[in-house]
């Protein structure tokens, strides 16, 4: 990467050091120590111990069967301890190795994230933190997905992690990332930048599983851009307790025809503190996005957010936000905006907040359920965003985990 | 009358019921029995109180009962879960079903089967309802009026229940597929049943009398201000309601 493009995200990062975020708690970053981020190495997978594995599956990342990714990628704490990739035309590797490999790098760093958006993105820079590089060339296409995780490992430690995911013209690429921790009561932070460069007619499924623990705190940094025809489906789960969750990714529909669609399931237990959302700029002639949103509190706060934008002609976008009070406590604070910049788009949202409905669950009732069996069946429903383009497998996890979280519920 | 006491020939034994909805009495000492086996009906206009009666039948918490007893195959199920009764053998199709976002069709037509790896029943009745294609499809979300009334007889056809009540069942159904609702109506009332060999009883409210063309009802009643005026052979009652109109049935109750 050129000296000077170095050097001037170095200078912002500086400058934003201190920079509060717009959204969410404030997080005192001096509170943390920062473990030192090692050479990448290539470790055998299964050869962790199954305590980290079994929390790596919870979060959908499966590696004791290999015949279900078509690359893996390990980061614990500040290194990358695995990187694979098993098709042609897809490339996995660690940041640090890509920004050696690759001339046009710099092309692609801090591109869809500003580096001085706050000082969570300044602390990812300043840290030459590591983190995933994922690319599939023209015309590849993943049948599988590629794994990703990302294990924060250290009591009362930062990750730091940037990482940037390419799909070249053509190709398409799945993804699926899980966050988790091997921590129980101690606290700890993650921050992630993630750049997705999604080229003329790629398609990019990303799903993201968090499954973090009471004292950590996250503050993901997502950015998003888009060309003519090229789509992605980002799905986002997170189901369990967490101390701070603040994200709010922005996709940019730049091309003509370029698709965004946001697909989040949030259950936030009592004692978590969760403000997500998702922002859309459709910028290109033609572009589309769909934001749905479901939401649970059992005692948590939830606040869930929806932006989009229009600025191109022939744009289209709705936004869906829907929440259930489970709880004694807790609260939901829906809140969907959309802005129009020009005559002849069409943006809509719907949001709700609230019971369960007593007419469907009497209609459950009278097939023969119990009021019991009629609610968790409402609920699990109610969870049950279909997402798309997720292996079989992981399908089941996924649902496994809905119905996890459930037993919790009631 | 002694309004305590089964009669154990009935299916369905309802004694002077009254109920209220939302504090205001709209069924006044209401008497019906279904015997084993049979299917009757129920005419009257509008806002008479035969959905109120199917409601309460099927124990919907907002219809109280305020005196009265109803008795199911001999139990008294006045006080009876909503599920309760369902579990005991009482179905009903409603008029306009809620939408449950995520729930598939094919999960509530599981959940009316009662059994595991049901899945090539759930297709044969799909099959016979002509609901394939719903399956997988949010319940009710976006279902035409014809859609709604097979999904409704494709779970209760699952459900199997030995009294199926119906409010309506040809309302807001075309031509085309009012023949098809007409023959799953007929099944489920028990000449062929792909569960067991068992004939059922069914209440059928029916403003059109389109729906006495598929099914084989013996008796009928005119409802009318929350009391059962009349009874009688469901086709001549329906031909003279035709002629006269219900005035004539409220000058029959002035006799």
């Amino acid at each position: 990467m050129p000296e000077k493009i170095n050097s001037s995200n170095l200078e912002k990062a500086r400058a934003a050091a201190n920079k509060r975020a717009s959204l969410g708690a404030d997080i005192d970053l001096n509170s943390y120590k920062i473990p030192a981020s090692e050479k990448p190495v290539n470790t055998d997978p299964s050869k962790l111990s199954a305590k980290d594995k079994g929390k790596m599956l919870s979060t959908g990342v499966m590696l004791d069967d290999p015949t279900q990714r078509m690359g893996t990628f390990i980061q614990i704490d500040n290194t990358p301890i695995h990187y694979s990739a098993k098709q042609d035309g897809v490339e996995v590797m660690a940041i640090s190795q890509a920004k050696e490999k690759y001339d046009w790098f710099g092309d692609y760093w801090w591109k869809a994230v500003a580096v001085d958006t706050d000082k969570y993105t300044a602390h990812v820079e300043l840290n030459e933190s590591n983190g995933y590089f994922i690319r599939t060339l023209p015309g590849a296409k993943t049948t599988f997905p590629i794994q990703a995780c990302l294990y924060l490992n250290k009591v009362g430690a930062i990750q730091d992690v940037h990482n940037i995911i390419i799909a070249e013209e053509g190709s398409e690429l799945h993804i699926i990332t899980g966050c988790t921790t091997s921590l129980h009561n101690e606290p700890g932070l993650h921050i992630g930048v993630s750049e997705f460069y999604i080229k003329k007619g790629a398609k990019v499924t990303f799903t993201m599983i968090h499954n973090w623990e009471p004292a950590i705190g996250v503050r993901p940094r997502t950015g998003v851009i888009i060309e003519d025809n090229g789509l992605l489906l980002n799905n986002y789960v997170a189901m369990k307790p967490v101390s701070s969750l603040q994200l709010n990714p922005s996709a940019y529909c730049n091309g003509e025809n370029a698709t965004a669609r946001f697909n989040s399931v949030l259950v936030a237990p009592s004692g978590s503190s969760m403000d997500i959302g998702s922002r859309v700029f459709l910028n290109g002639k033609g572009s589309r996005t769909e934001i749905i949103a479901r939401t649970i509190t059992t005692g948590g706060e939830i606040v869930s957010r929806g932006y989009m934008e229009g600025n191109a002609p022939d744009i289209k976008g709705h936004l869906e936000c829907r929440g259930l009070i489970l709880g004694k406590a807790g609260s939901i604070h829906a809140i969907p905006e959309l802005k129009g910049n020009l005559a002849g788009i069409d943006l809509s949202h719907e949001a709700a907040v609230g019971k369960i409905a007593e007419e469907e669950v009497e209609y459950l009732m009278a097939r023969g359920l119990t009021r019991d069996e009629a609610t968790s069946t409402i609920v699990r429903g109610f969870l049950n965003v279909d997402i798309e383009g997720l292996p079989p497998l992981l399908n089941a996890e996924l649902k496994k985990a809905i119905e996890d979280s459930e037993e919790d519920m009631f | 009358m002694n309004s305590e006491k089964a009669d154990k020939e009935m299916l369905l034994d309802i004694k002077d019921l009254v109920v209220n909805v939302d504090s205001k009495e709209i069924l006044h000492k209401v008497n019906l029995s279904i015997p084993y086996g049979e299917t009757q009906v129920i005419f009257g206009p509008n806002g008479g109180g035969k959905t109120t009666l199917l409601m309460t039948i099927m124990g919907f918490p907002r219809y109280q009962v305020a005196s009265g007893k109803i008795f199911f195959k001999g139990n008294d199920i006045t006080d009876m879960s909503v599920d309760g009764r369902a579990r005991l053998g009482i179905g009903i199709m409603f008029q306009r079903p809620p939408v449950v976002r995520g729930v598939k069709t094919r999960d509530m037509v599981a959940a009316c089967l009662k059994k595991d790896n049901g899945e090539e029943l759930i297709s044969e009745l799909a099959g016979k309802a002509n609901m394939t294609d719903f399956l997988s499809r949010d319940i009710n979300h976006g279902f035409s009026g014809g859609e709604i009334k097979r999904s409704e007889l494709l779970q209760l056809s699952a459900q199997a229940p030995n009294l199926v009540l119906l409010d309506e069942p040809e309302s807001g159904v075309d031509l085309e597929n009012i023949s098809l609702i007409g023959s799953l109506i007929n099944n489920l009332l028990g000449k062929v049943h792909p569960i067991r060999e068992r004939t059922n009883s069914g209440l059928v409210i029916t403003h059109t009398g389109h729906i006495l063309n598929y099914i084989n009802a013996r008796t009928g009643y005119v409802m009318f201000e929350g009391s059962i005026i009349c009874e009688g052979e469901p086709l001549d009652m329906l031909n003279t309601i035709k002629e006269k109109g219900y005035r004539e049935c409220v000058k029959c109750l002035r006799k």
